[in-house]
């Protein structure tokens, strides 16, 4: 497990795209709504945490349908199948190398973009809190959204399709954490919850990831 | 060390052979002819256990079985050594010396795999199989893209490392590799249109 | 005999054809009576005046959105622990006809909205909760279409409809965290204290049960128009070997 995500983080590394290209869009996202909204400090500030909450699903996004194509167009997929490495595992290792790869630098850098938003300074930890607690289970879920549309010619946009319903609660307790902790109210609840999905993610979507990846393998 | 009875297989859901069985015994391989589109790679998907067979049973020791495919499983943005070395750690298995000189990768350890031929890059796939060590082998069109040296170096490695060592190998190919093994010619299985079986059954 | 031979797709064509006109002539029948009944013949609101009668669309409708989803996930259940395929065929049978419903349940919502609220919408828990909905049967129903493969495409749309129903729950008790809203509370419960009074809900009564056989008459065709497009299928790959 710990060589299939060695070997993803050094793909990710080598392909470029991996760590830069989520991370660009991120900014893009976050520098085109002031331009679209209207530069009033307040409105931004107010809107700061569902913007970067909302930028940081789709950066996440982006990078989701990566995350098995390749593996099964060159067929190491199928020889993964077959080797001692259960699937279950496989599938983890691949969601904890899209969270390194896109996950973690978009909550380092999320605080940079923060700022740009003028976000109330309360919030900036629970900025950071939030989105190291939330962006796993985007990962996770979106592994799970990948491998149901691994086989398929145009699964780019199905899998938007598919994973975005699916990022619903984690997008709603991620900003509503950030939004109270900016208005000086106690996000605490806010944050068991978001931390509760990604556990639940994590001891889940494992194995539904494997069964589907078994099934589209057939 | 094989055994395989009466195993149908099916391609999205019909079956195209049916009713085969066989034993390979440790040492052994067995070679399968059949024109194209006859189902042997169904066949051997269904033998490493990446599809259910309709029917029938096979028998191996679980955890000695290997699969490879048309395509090799390599990543072009890593060197020769870490595609190989990844295999083998998810194996748990070292890598061993002799495969570069084996497989005739010994000058191309440190290149990076998409700048390889389409030959060399067979030749680090089946390199694999050397590396994971896998007693039952099922090779899907082994040869593809090699010269005649590299089928020779291959089949070298099949006959004195794989073979002698008690292995067991299923060799879809239509070329002669040079080995001494049985062949099993797949054209008398083939599935009558009426065969039973089909997932879509029900609803004739 | 078991009651799973009835999901033989053949036993399935057999004993549903003379069901389906008895549906659809008793949902007509409900919904005739309870549609007439409660425009016509109910007062109005002492509030709502005479909006409140979009009533006995809107919470059927409603009703039978979440009801449609819910059957999706029990036929998901049975395709993955006993591979009937009528099961499969019967949860993509459902999915248009729930969101058919979901649809219908946020316009009636929205035009009744208008005068109640002022407003056609407002994120409120109930109303973001169906919008929600709505996006779940859409990816459903578009993952269906995209494989090709109808075993596979019946696997993988059972798993996403598990794990959806799973989400879709989270989701509803998310959005309810992050805003309290302004739709009543259920208007069909057991207190009565919250009920609507009886006049509303004689005809509102039957009006569900007209839905609830729309929907049965509904998916049932619909089910019988998949199995005939599986033989079809079975059929000419059947040709192809001979």
């Amino acid at each position: 497990m710990i060589a299939l995500l060695l070997r993803d983080l050094r793909l990710a590394v080598r392909a470029g795209g991996g760590f830069g290209l989520g991370l660009a869009f991120f900014l893009i996202v976050v520098v085109l709504v002031p331009l679209g909204v209207g530069p009033q400090t307040e409105l931004l500030s107010r809107i700061a945490p569902g913007i970067l909450w909302v930028a940081s699903l789709l950066a996440a996004l982006l990078s989701l349908d990566r995350i098995f194509a390749l593996d099964f167009e060159d067929g190491s997929l199928g020889l993964l199948a077959t080797s001692p490495l259960p699937l279950e595992g496989a599938a983890l290792a691949k969601a904890l190398a899209h969270w390194i790869t896109t996950g973690l630098p978009l909550t380092l850098a999320a605080p940079a973009l923060g700022f740009l938003l003028s976000l109330a300074p309360e919030a900036y930890k629970y900025l950071l809190l939030s989105l190291l607690l939330g962006t796993p289970a985007l990962s996770m879920i979106g592994t799970f959204g990948a491998a149901l549309t691994v086989g398929l010619r145009r699964g780019g946009l199905l899998l938007s399709l598919l994973v975005l319903p699916l990022y619903v609660p984690t997008l709603i307790f991620g900003a509503e954490a950030v939004r109270r902790g900016a208005d000086g109210l106690d996000p605490t609840g806010a944050l068991i919850l978001l931390g509760m999905i990604t556990a639940g993610s994590f001891a889940v979507l494992p194995f539904v990831t494997a069964a589907t990846l078994r099934i589209n393998l057939r | 060390m094989l055994r395989v009875s009466n195993v149908t297989c099916a391609r999205g859901g019909i079956p195209v052979l049916s009713d085969i069985s066989f034993d390979v015994h440790a040492g052994q391989a067995l070679i399968l002819r059949g024109p194209n589109g006859i189902g042997k790679t169904t066949l051997l998907r269904t033998l490493a256990g990446l599809q259910p067979a309709l029917a029938g049973e096979v028998d191996h020791p679980a955890d000695e079985v290997a699969y490879a495919s048309h395509a090799d499983g390599i990543k072009t943005a890593l060197s020769v050594t870490e595609n190989l070395s990844f295999w083998a750690d998810v194996y748990g298995q070292p890598v061993p010396d002799d495969i570069w000189d084996t497989f005739d990768l010994a000058d191309l350890r440190e290149r990076i795999a998409g700048t390889l031929s389409a030959g060399q890059k067979r030749r680090l796939g089946l390199a694999r199989l050397g590396v994971i060590g896998r007693k039952v082998l099922f090779l899907d069109e082994p040869t593809v893209s090699l010269d005649g040296f590299s089928v020779r170096l291959f089949a070298d490695w099949l006959q004195d490392k794989h073979l002698a060592s008690g292995g067991v190998a299923v060799i879809a190919t239509h070329i002669d590799l040079g080995i001494t093994a049985p062949e099993l010619d797949l054209t008398p299985f083939k599935s009558a249109p009426e065969a039973g079986g089909a997932t879509d059954e029900a609803f004739l | 005999m078991s009651i799973w031979e009835y999901a033989n797709p053949k036993k399935f064509m057999g004993w549903t054809a003379p069901v389906l006109p008895y549906a659809f002539g008793l949902a007509a029948l409900c919904l005739i009576v309870g549609l007439v009944w409660g425009f016509f013949f109910t007062p109005d609101d002492y509030r709502q005046g005479s909006t409140v009668k979009i009533i006995y669309l809107h919470v059927p409708a409603a009703l039978m959105a979440i009801n449609a989803w819910i059957m999706m996930l029990v036929a998901s259940l049975i395709w993955v622990v006993r591979r009937h395929h009528v099961s499969a065929l019967a949860a993509r049978a459902a999915a248009p006809v729930g969101l058919t419903m979901t649809l219908i349940a946020l316009f009636t919502g929205a035009i009744w909205g208008q005068p109640m609220w002022g407003t056609y919408w407002a994120w409120d828990p109930r109303l973001t909760s169906f919008l929600i909905l709505f996006l779940f049967y859409l990816g459903y129903i578009a993952l269906w279409e995209a494989i090709e493969d109808p075993d596979t495409a019946a696997d993988l749309t059972s798993v996403l409809c598990m794990v959806g129903s799973i989400f879709a729950i989270l989701s509803r008790y998310a959005v309810n965290f992050w805003n309290q809203g302004l739709h009543q509370g259920a208007s069909l419960s057991l207190d009565k204290e919250e009920n609507v009074s009886d006049v509303f809900w004689q005809p509102l009564v039957i009006c569900i049960a007209g839905f609830v056989l729309l929907f049965i008459g509904l998916v049932l065709l619909r089910t019988r128009t998949e199995i005939r497009a599986r033989r079809i299928r079975a059929l000419e790959a059947r040709a192809r070997r001979a």
